[in-house]
C-alpha cells in the first residue's frame, strides 16, 4: 500500500514546488518524404506530421488529467530540413512555413528541426537552409532552428561560426518589433544530440527510429525545496545524496508519463532527458538551487563547483529511474528563463564570463542571454567559437542561444513572455575579435589522449 | 502499466483522492457520495484534523468507475468549495516512491 507521507510529498511537489513535465516531444523522421519536387515534398511532410501527431496533444492532456501533473508543452522534432532541402532544391522557406502550418494544425507548442549539421562542411541544402534562417524565424511562430557547427570528432567549422554570428544578428533585427524573438528560436551547437526533446535545439537524428516519443522533465523547485529542508550544517556529500534522491523521483514521473504516452500513441518510447529545466516562475530556478547550497547569489565564486555537483547528482539519480536516458541530460542555465539567474544578472553577480565557465560543467551552454543591440556579428561568432571549443575539448554538448537586443539602451530588458521569460542586457568585452573570425577555415579536432 | 481507456474494464486499478482545507461538516460524506455515484469503491481512508485544518487521503478502486478521474475531481470540488481536491491515479505515487 502507498504510504500517506509519500502521497503528500508528491502532491506538495506538484502543487507547491512546480514539479511538471516540461515537454513530451514526438520525433518524426521525414527521410521518406524527400522528393525532387519541393511542392510534393512539402505535401508529404504535412501529411506525415499530421497523421503521426494527430493525437499527441489530446494524449498529453489525458495523461496530465489522469495523474494530476501538468505537461507544459507538446512538441515535435523532425529530420534536419537541410537534408530535404538538399534533395528537393527550391525555396527552402516553403519548408519553414509548412512546418509552422503543420504545428498549428496539430495544436503543438513548438516544432524543431529547421536544422543543419555542418560541423565538417556545407552541402547545398545546408547553405540554402542557413541563409534562410532569419527570414524563416521572422515569418513563422512555432518553428525552431538549430545548426551544429562543431564536434569533438570533426573540430569546429569556423566558416559556419562566422555565418551564424551574422544570422543570429539578422534574426534579431528582423524581429525587433517582437522583442527580437527570432534569435530566441535559434541555437548553435557543438556536439548536438539527435534525441533532444528540448527547444530550440530539438531535431530528429537520422539514426533514430521512424517515430519516437521522448520526455523532458522539469523540477528545480523540488530540488531547492529538498535542500532547504536539509540542516544548514549538512555536508556536500549529504547535499549530493539529497539531489540524487530527488532527481530519481522527478525522473520516475517522466518515465511514467513518457512510456504511457508512447504506448497510447503506439510509437516506441525514446528517452527521458534527465534535466533540471527552470521556468520564470518564482522558486522554479536552478540559480536558487545553487543558492540553497550556500551561495549568497548565483554567479559568485563557488558557483561552478556547486553546479558541477548538482549536474552530476541529477544524472546519477535519474539514470536509475529510467530505462532509457539521453538528450541533453543535466541542469540547464538559461538566463531569461530562470528567475534567480535574472536577479543575479541584474545585480551584476552573474556575468557572461562566469556563465561560460559554468557551461563547462553543466548541460548545454550559453542560453537565453540578452546582448547589447549594437554587438558586432563577429563578436557573436567569437562567443560561439569559445563555447564550441569548451564542448569540443570536453566531449560534451555546448550551445549558444543569445539575443541581441536591437534598438535597446543600456539597462533595458527584453520580455519574451511565457516559458522564454525576460532578461537584462548583459555586458560583453568591447575588444574586437573580427580578424580572428574572418580567417575562417576549421579548428582541427582535439587530441583524445594526453588529457590534461 | 495499464493504459486501457476508461470505457474498458480495469482490474484493481486505484486512484488517490486527497481533500485539504478548513474543517467543516460533511467532507467525508460528500466525498464518498461522489465516489459511490461514480462507481468508485472506497478501500481506505486516512484523515486528520489539526488546528481546524483538515486533510484526508482516500484510496478508491476505479475498475468500475463510469466517469474519468478529472470528472470525479470536479464533482467533489463542486460539493466542497474552498477545499483543495485532487484525484490522481495511483501509478504516479507508485513510480515515484517504489523501486
Amino acid at each position: 500500500m502507498i504510504n500517506m507521507g509519500d502521497i503528500m510529498e508528491t502532491i506538495t511537489m506538484i502543487q507547491n514546488e512546480n514539479l511538471d513535465i516540461r515537454t513530451i516531444t514526438m520525433g518524426i523522421s521525414l527521410l521518406d518524404c524527400g522528393d525532387s519536387d519541393i511542392n510534393k515534398s512539402c505535401n508529404k511532410i504535412y501529411d506525415k506530421i499530421c497523421k503521426r501527431a494527430d493525437k499527441l496533444v489530446a494524449t498529453g492532456e489525458a495523461i496530465s488529467k489522469k495523474y494530476g501533473i501538468p505537461i507544459v508543452n507538446k512538441r515535435i522534432s523532425v529530420t534536419p530540413i537541410s537534408i530535404l532541402a538538399g534533395i528537393s532544391g527550391g525555396d527552402v522557406i516553403k519548408y519553414a512555413k509548412l512546418l509552422d502550418k503543420a504545428a498549428h494544425t496539430v495544436g503543438i507548442d513548438f516544432i524543431g528541426g529547421y536544422s543543419s549539421l555542418v560541423e565538417k562542411g556545407f552541402a547545398p541544402g545546408d547553405e540554402a537552409l542557413i541563409a534562410s534562417i532569419p527570414q524563416a524565424l521572422a515569418e513563422t511562430n512555432l518553428v525552431c532552428s538549430s545548426v551544429n557547427i562543431g564536434s569533438t570528432k570533426a573540430g569546429i567549422n569556423m566558416d559556419a561560426v562566422k555565418v551564424m554570428g551574422k544570422q543570429i544578428l539578422e534574426s534579431a533585427q528582423l524581429t525587433k518589433d517582437k522583442q527580437c524573438v527570432g534569435a530566441a528560436k535559434l541555437v548553435v551547437f557543438c556536439n548536438a544530440v539527435p534525441d533532444n526533446p528540448f527547444m530550440a535545439g530539438a531535431f530528429h537524428g537520422v539514426g533514430e527510429a521512424d517515430t519516437v516519443l521522448s520526455v523532458g522533465v522539469s523540477g528545480p523547485g523540488v530540488v531547492r525545496s529538498a535542500l532547504d529542508k536539509l540542516d544548514k550544517s549538512a555536508s556536500l556529500t549529504q547535499v549530493a545524496e539529497t539531489v540524487k534522491k530527488t532527481a530519481f523521483k522527478i525522473t520516475r514521473v517522466g518515465q511514467l508519463v513518457g512510456s504511457e504516452a508512447a504506448q497510447k500513441l503506439k510509437v516506441p518510447f525514446g528517452i527521458v532527458d534527465l534535466s533540471l529545466a527552470p521556468t520564470p516562475a518564482i522558486g522554479d530556478s536552478v540559480a536558487n538551487v545553487l543558492e540553497a547550497m550556500g551561495l549568497e547569489q548565483c554567479g559568485t565564486h563557488g558557483t561552478t563547483a556547486a553546479l558541477a555537483l548538482l549536474n552530476d547528482a541529477v544524472k546519477k539519480g535519474g539514470v536509475m529511474a529510467s530505462s532509457s536516458v539521453g538528450g541533453l541530460s543535466g541542469a540547464f542555465i538559461p538566463v531569461s528563463e530562470d528567475e534567480g539567474m535574472i536577479q543575479a544578472a541584474r545585480s551584476g553577480a552573474l556575468t557572461l564570463e562566469k556563465l561560460e565557465a559554468m557551461t563547462a560543467v553543466c548541460s548545454v551552454g550559453l542560453d537565453m542571454i540578452v546582448l547589447p543591440g549594437d554587438t558586432d556579428a563577429s563578436t557573436i561568432s567569437a562567443i560561439i567559437a569559445d563555447e564550441a571549443a569548451i564542448g569540443m575539448v570536453n566531449s560534451k554538448t555546448t550551445a549558444v542561444r543569445v539575443i541581441p537586443a536591437i534598438g535597446c539602451k543600456d539597462g533595458d530588458e527584453l520580455d519574451f513572455g511565457g516559458l522564454l521569460g525576460s532578461g537584462p542586457i548583459m555586458s560583453i568585452n568591447s575588444k574586437s575579435s573580427a580578424a580572428f573570425i574572418n580567417r575562417g577555415g576549421r579548428i582541427p579536432a582535439p587530441l583524445q589522449s594526453l588529457k590534461n | 502499466m495499464n493504459t486501457k481507456s476508461l470505457n474498458e474494464k480495469r482490474s484493481n486499478e486505484k486512484a488517490v483522492v486527497t481533500v485539504i482545507g478548513k474543517d467543516m461538516v460533511g467532507i467525508l460524506a460528500k466525498t464518498s457520495t461522489q465516489c459511490a455515484n461514480a462507481g468508485g469503491n472506497v478501500l481506505e481512508v486516512s484523515q486528520s484534523v489539526m488546528d481546524g485544518f483538515f486533510s484526508m487521503i482516500m484510496i478508491i478502486e476505479i475498475s468500475e468507475m463510469t466517469i474519468s478521474l478529472k470528472e470525479l475531481e470536479n464533482n467533489i470540488a463542486n460539493d466542497l468549495p474552498h477545499m483543495q481536491v485532487l484525484v490522481m491515479h495511483e501509478n504516479i505515487f507508485q513510480s515515484m516512491h517504489r523501486i
